[in-house]
């Protein structure tokens, strides 16, 4: 199993950049289409087959070197964003809205936004002053039904360009914080996509024995779609999620934190399949990758939860990268740690040998 | 087509009981299909047409299911206790009527609330069946009731309980008799259980395995006095679903129904609902995932036993129907 | 011995061995997500009374038992290994353990309790605050979870890590006619179970499904059932018996099952509406040989029925369960005769199983 650990260094000198990019691209839950074809300009070169699902999910196939029937191993990291949906267009021109995917109102007053309507309208989210809200609400937080998002139109201009059901992202510029932390929306889950997409950078020079299906999930932030169909087409043998977790800093200062910066997040809980933790857990210490364990007692709130319950059932495990201020327009991620994550799957799809579907049957558990 | 509606939405039929409303769709339909099955969970699917090299597999799901409740114990006096099948709220039944599926009527009232009490829970509420005691009382745990109003037609706009989703089974079968042909293999699937959970359209879905997904059911108005805020209004055609609480339409499916009811000359309504989903759900996320959407019926008071809709409405919404599934798809 | 119930010749009773095998189970950990314990007691049992067995990607015990008959009925039945209990979070150090609930449990009944954590079964306590350092109206409020410690002594920290699954310390005690002890919900379905197999009812193929993670959305029972794909299906599980009197005396109307009343057959929970076919097939059992069985009131709760009734095209489903005091608690009480009862109604039925119960439209 030595042999093949290549040493390599596994960052893409533009991995930043591509992940700069692919922030800022429209792709809310259910309209995910305009970042999965950069995804897919990005993957094309680095495997064999790429297709889309029903639901519209990217699948990349790189066949493996061993003889066929080969084991498959499933890679998903959801591409989805949040985000907010126009459900009015008020005689004046303001737009009222709702959330697609879970959004605190709290970090929505004068956020810049693009109204993706006939055509994508820069605007901003007002708060309406205090004498125009019900009076139990002065001096709180405003709920979402009473913010508006202003996009500086005449009303007949709004009128003629926005629909209810028109999609809102937001348009905060990703910011360099530094050398080597990256701040900008949508980092859940793309900074994960951005670590898949060096694991396969990694595995071009690399032989591997089993067959690897990257899959850019849709939906995970609604229903976990894409988790739920993508396993049911493919039917993988161990499925990866890979999604960001929870960093410590404001907020978020007890167990249920990890170190930002300080390495990949390992998942323990039921979503995990002990001997696949193992595994992982075995090589990051062997390639000396610094990593936490994050322990989720029921759900893991990711891909896994249901990649692992499709048709008869999928070992799955849970990666993660450190992310502060999650489903804010300045979520906070390391560069470092996605390449970490990246380097690990590619080691770790290297390190698989057919046999391994034998290790990770439950009766042969040791422990 | 007024009489197929009064029809359906009189007969009883709450979730996981749905044999009377289904023996009522098999006679309307026998004739217009090619095949009528029934499944373990009391699905009725139907298919018509074969798939021609133009055509899709195409399932519509209507649910023929209600809200209602369930007889959880019947006490000595003769009172009867219940829990909810679906989303029913206290304040639509303090002082209303239920039919069970045995025949006998009653009537719900509550217990006397402490002062601070608004509103009643489930478990203070009772039925009164007109019994005195125990022995004599003519329903037992497990029976079924739904609501008991009868059928309004309020100058086009028609009242009833069981609009929801009876309606859009009224919907359905008026397309199937209206529809001359389609190169698609159709699936009419009238299905049960979706008040509680989308039960029957999982089981469908799957064994249907469609390319293409429609939910035909009712969502909410916001054109009644200081309501929930909302686009969709009672008497402007039939709305077509971008997103509900469990779902996002496909973005191809709602774009081929905007470009159908706009080259038809049909009228619609684009609908963001927020709270409730429907069987579309189901099967978007049934084996390797199906393009979904949902066309729906604009009705008031959703849930309550007088439900309303708009004649106009529902006669657009099966013309729409009927240009949906007549020619071939192209989601592009 | 057994619970004085008169049932046919030929029904499998509860005696000692039955008895045994329940406190083996009862006693053993298995917390949602990490069944290890039961499984290999399960593997252990059924593997010379079965024809093929297999775990599957979740941890799930698959065994079947095949029928002579050639066109016999394919019968799943379903029992959950798993329990709910906790897991260790954080290491406070000296011994002290943050942790979290898994599955259901009302956080009013944990402090005070004592636990075991781990493979090894570390003894460890949740402690309280004393009372004589209270504020005045303090004992009138909860203890929230997140306060609460697992201790286990600052000499066996070492022993204890991040991760671990706890579980209550209870052991198994018969009393009588009552059966004490924790996860009775569900060991005495996987008992049952276990039983069925070691003396299956003729006529049809037994495809039995051990299943994990049923606390925390049935996660087990939807694989399963995929997999089994079978005829139908039958659960078995635990339920509440809130037969206590009611506050002001009046008629407790809420009482979901009552102990000693017989198993329970599930009209409705909040997952199920049970296959009306099978509920009066159960219902006609019982009462042509006279076991005892109640009708559990209709709503809330559920059991794996839940799951496997979804799967694929549809699986008529039903759940019968045995009735206990303080589910999801330290310490549950059921009866033996209720147990037994429950075991015999399963078995009968299943025996009388006959296809064209499912001719008949539902």
């Amino acid at each position: 199993m030595g042999a093949i650990f290549i040493k390599l260094d596994g960052s893409m000198p533009d991995l930043k950049e591509f992940l700069k990019q692919i922030i800022s691209l429209p792709g809310l839950s259910g309209h995910e289409g305009p970042v999965r074809e950069v995804i897919a300009e990005a993957w094309k070169p680095l495997v064999d087959e790429l297709s889309v699902s029903k639901l519209g999910s990217l699948h990349a196939f790189k066949h493996g070197q061993a003889i066929a029937p080969r084991p498959k191993i499933l890679l998903a990291a959801h591409m989805d964003a949040i985000g907010l949906m126009v459900t009015r267009v008020t005689p004046e021109g303001f737009l009222y809205f709702t959330e697609v995917g879970g959004v605190d109102p709290r970090i929505l007053p004068a956020q810049a936004v693009t109204v993706h309507a006939r055509r994508d309208l820069p605007g901003v989210i007002g708060q309406p002053p205090d004498r125009l809200l019900p009076p139990h609400l002065r001096g709180k937080p405003v709920p979402m039904s009473h913010l508006v998002v202003d996009v500086g139109l005449p009303p007949e201009e709004v009128q003629a360009l926005v629909r209810v059901g028109d999609l809102i992202s937001f348009a905060t510029e990703p910011l360099e914080l530094g050398e080597d932390l990256i701040a900008g929306h949508t980092l859940d889950d793309r900074a994960a996509v951005a670590a898949v997409t060096t694991c396969l950078e990694e595995l071009k020079a690399v032989n591997h024995a089993w067959d690897v299906i990257a899959v850019a999930t849709v939906q995970e932030e609604e229903t976990l779609g894409g988790g739920l169909t993508s396993p049911f087409e493919i039917r993988p043998d161990i499925a990866v999620a890979i999604d960001v977790t929870f960093a410590k800093g404001p907020g978020v200062n007890d167990y249920r934190g990890r170190g930002l910066g300080k390495g990949v997040s390992l998942g323990w809980g039921p979503n995990t399949h002990p001997a696949i933790f193992e595994s992982f857990k075995e090589l990051a210490d062997r390639l000396d990758l610094p990593y936490e364990v994050e322990v989720y007692p029921r759900y893991s709130g990711t891909d896994a939860m249901g990649m692992q319950i499709v048709a008869e059932g999928i070992p799955t495990m849970v990666l993660s990268i450190p992310l502060r201020y999650m489903h804010t327009p300045v979520e906070v991620v390391s560069m470092k740690d996605i390449r970490r994550t990246g380097r690990l799957l590619a080691q770790f799809i290297a390190g698989l040998t057919p046999e391994f579907i034998q290790k990770i049957r439950w009766e042969e558990e040791n422990s | 087509m007024k009489d197929l509606i009064r029809k359906l939405v009189e007969t009883v039929g709450p979730s996981g009981y749905e044999t009377a409303v289904r023996e009522v769709v098999r006679t309307e339909i026998e004739g217009l299909v090619d095949e009528i099955k029934v499944d373990s969970l009391g699905n009725l699917i139907a298919r018509k047409g074969q798939r021609s090299p133009d055509g899709m597999r195409v399932m519509l799901s209507g649910h023929m299911d209600e809200i209602g409740l369930m007889v959880t114990h019947v006490d000595e006096k003769g009172f009867v206790r219940f829990t909810t099948i679906g989303g029913v709220s206290p304040a639509t039944c303090i002082g209303g009527r239920v039919k069970f599926l045995n025949g006998t009527a009653g009537l719900i009232y509550m217990e006397r609330l402490e002062s601070g009490d608004r509103l009643p829970s489930i478990e203070q509420l009772y039925i009164d069946v007109g019994a005195s005691s125990r022995d004599a009382c003519p329903v037992k745990v497990g029976d079924v009731a739904a609501f008991d109003r009868p059928f309004l037609d309020l100058n086009g706009r028609l009242v009833s309980k069981a609009m929801d989703d009876r309606i859009a089974v009224a919907v359905m079968i008026q397309a199937l008799r209206e529809c001359q042909s389609s190169p698609h293999e159709l699936y009419f699937v009238f299905s049960t259980q979706e008040e509680v959970g989308l039960r029957g359209a999982t089981t469908a879905a799957f064994g249907v395995d469609p390319e293409l997904a429609l939910a035909v059911d009712v969502t909410r108005t916001g054109d009644t006095p200081k309501g929930v805020k909302m686009e969709v209004s009672l008497g402007k055609g039939p709305a077509i679903k971008v997103r509900d609480s469990g779902m996002l339409a496909d973005p191809r499916v709602v774009r081929w129904m905007v470009e159908t009811a706009e080259r038809n000359g049909i009228p619609y309504q684009l609908e963001v609902l927020e709270g409730g989903t429907t069987d579309a759900r189901a099967m978007q996320l049934t084996r390797a995932g199906v393009p979904a959407g949902c066309l729906s019926i604009p009705t008031r008071y959703i849930h309550s036993p007088s439900e309303m809709v708009d004649y106009d409405d529902v006669r657009q919404s099966v013309r729409l129907l009927v240009e949906l599934i007549s020619h071939p798809v192209s989601l592009g | 011995m057994s619970a004085n119930l008169t049932l046919p010749p030929g029904t499998p009773r509860i005696e000692e061995p039955q008895l045994a095998l329940l406190e083996r189970l009862s006693n053993a950990c298995a917390v949602s997500g990490d069944e290890q314990q039961v499984r290999k007691i399960v593997l252990e049992e059924i593997k010379p009374h079965v024809d093929e067995v297999r775990v599957d990607a979740l941890g799930n015990v698959l065994a079947v038992k095949k029928s002579s008959r050639a066109d016999a009925l394919r019968v799943m039945i379903d029992a959950h290994m798993d329990e709910v209990g906790f897991m260790i979070v954080d290491d406070d150090k000296e011994g002290l353990f943050r942790f979290a609930a898994v599955g259901g449990i009302d956080e009013r009944t944990l402090p005070g309790k004592t636990v075991l954590v781990g493979k090894d079964n570390v003894p460890g306590v949740i402690g309280a605050k004393p009372i004589h350092l209270t504020e005045p109206g303090e004992t009138e409020n909860k203890i929230p979870i997140e306060s609460l410690r697992i201790d286990v002594g600052a000499g066996a920290a070492g022993k204890v890590k991040v991760g671990d699954r706890a579980t209550f310390a209870t052991r198994f005690r018969r009393v009588g006619d009552s059966l004490l002890g924790k996860a009775l919900d569900d060991r005495l379905g996987v008992a049952t179970l276990i039983e069925l197999l070691k003396n299956p009812p003729d006529g049809v193929e037994l495809l039995a499904a051990f299943t994990v993670q049923e606390e925390i959305g049935l996660r087990g029972a939807r694989v399963a059932a995929y997999a089994f794909h079978p005829d139908l299906a039958i659960a078995i599980d635990s339920t509440p018996a809130l037969d206590l009197p009611n506050w002001d005396e009046h008629e407790n109307t809420g009482y979901n099952t009552r102990l000693g009343a017989g198993a329970a057959i599930y009209i409705a929970d909040s997952g199920t509406l049970s296959d009306p076919r099978l509920i009066r097939h159960l219902a006609q059992t019982a009462e042509e040989l006279g076991i005892p069985y109640q009708f559990r009131q209709p709503g809330g709760g559920g059991t794996d029925a839940g799951a496997i009734h979804r799967v694929r095209e549809g699986i008529p489903s039903v759940s019968i369960s045995v009735p206990g005091r303080y589910a999801h608690t330290a310490q549950m009480v059921a009866r033996l005769s209720d147990w037994e009862a429950t075991l015999a109604l399963v078995f009968h039925a299943v025996l009388r199983l006959d296809r064209s119960l499912l001719l008949a439209g539902r």
